[in-house]
């Protein structure tokens, strides 16, 4: 249940950077390889709100999926899931994309 | 809140060394370490529709990988390892390093920062081996932080070119995502579990530097293909190394304390 831990990190770099300011939607960008539940996350955000100044706040979370880099052949390929396995059967892959957990901004009402 | 033991913590983290005496307060700490600012930036954009937007652009984890560089930093000037050890409960952790720390005999300084929901037991059975720990309780929580190990290591203060082995919480889930500030990330899993486990459990094996694959003295009485583990975890992590052992029967032990021998002289 690390999602509970990452929500109150969000809510608190919120509250750290805009201390104070009613904010009206919180923007996160989860990728579906970072290992984070985003509907957990979004569960969580309720009860890590209550009673501070970002209650209310809506919480909007793009998941972009994940891609790799195949240094075997050459090639870009979407990943679905962690297993690091080109189409053309090498595993030897660098992931690109994914793998980000971040607030890419803040809505101040 | 005490910030070297996180008495009063109302988190519920607890850090203390069994069989040391309650410390006194108000007292101070110098803690050596001096975390930079928030490492995104903030700028305005104006929408008529809706209300302002600031961009923030900020990791979620930025404090927790700012107070791990903290910690990171912190060991390195003391040319301290500082190895993470994570796995499921009950895959021999707290056993394989009561035979590290024997079969070691003095050879490398070792301490070790103990992590468990509750009790003391791990760090008093380091302690009966006689070797520095302090055990950290998290309460609720499922996994170790950076700030929980900065904390752990003000108290254990662990000698100059030493090892730190920091015993995560078990589990197979959580610790993967936190950096702690060590050197190396070592997975322990147990043949007992069964060898399904990397592909069940992909983002531990993902951040594994070393996979400790202990027990194999159970290999004849259980249904556990050593080959098809070692690749389902190379499929995730191509580079990762695989160590087979038994922590109880010493099998495959020198592989392990040579990779310990050599990191420490690399740190």
């Amino acid at each position: 249940m690390h999602e509970l831990s990452i929500t109150q990190s969000v809510v608190d770099a919120v509250r750290e950077r805009l201390p104070d300011t009613p904010i009206a939607s919180i923007q996160l960008e989860i990728g579906k390889l970072s290992g984070i539940v985003a509907d957990s996350v979004r569960f969580c955000f309720e009860l890590v709100v209550d009673g501070t100044p970002l209650e209310g706040a809506r919480l909007d979370i793009d998941e972009p999926g994940g891609r790799a880099h195949c240094a075997c052949c050459d090639t870009e390929f979407e990943l679905e899931d962690s297993i690091l396995l080109c189409p053309c059967g090498s595993a030897d892959v660098a992931v690109l994309a994914g793998q980000q957990l971040r607030i890419t901004s803040v809505e101040v009402v | 809140m005490c910030t070297t033991c996180g008495c009063g913590d109302d988190a519920g983290v607890r850090v203390t060394e069994p069989g040391s005496r309650p410390h006194s307060h108000p007292h101070s700490h110098g803690d050596g370490h001096s975390p930079s600012r928030d490492d995104g930036h903030d700028h305005d954009h104006r929408d008529a529709e809706h209300g302002r937007l600031v961009m923030l652009e900020q990791q979620v984890l930025a404090k927790n990988d700012r107070l791990a560089l903290a910690n990171r930093h912190w060991l390195a000037e003391r040319e301290i390892l500082a190895v993470n050890l994570m796995s499921s409960p009950g895959s021999g952790k707290t056993t394989l390093l009561e035979r590290t720390i024997r079969d070691l005999d003095g050879d490398l300084p070792v301490s070790v920062i103990e992590g468990d929901q509750e009790t003391q037991f791990d760090a008093r059975r380091i302690q009966a081996t006689g070797c520095r720990a302090v055990q950290i309780n998290t309460g609720a929580g499922c996994h170790l932080d950076a700030d929980m190990v900065a904390r752990g290591l003000r108290v254990l203060e662990p000698p100059r070119a030493s090892v730190v082995v920091i015993e995560n919480v078990g589990n197979l889930v959580c610790p993967a995502l936190f950096d702690l500030g060590e050197a190396a990330k070592v997975v322990v899993t147990s043949v007992t579990e069964g060898a399904d486990k990397p592909l069940k459990y992909p983002h531990m094996f993902r951040a594994a530097d070393l996979v400790l694959l202990n027990k194999i003295d159970l290999l004849p009485y259980v249904d556990f293909d050593v080959a098809r583990f070692i690749r389902d975890a190379r499929s995730l992590n191509p580079r990762v190394a695989v160590l087979p052992l038994s922590a109880t029967k010493g099998e495959g032990l020198s592989d392990w304390l040579d990779w310990l021998r050599k990191h420490l002289a690399e740190s």
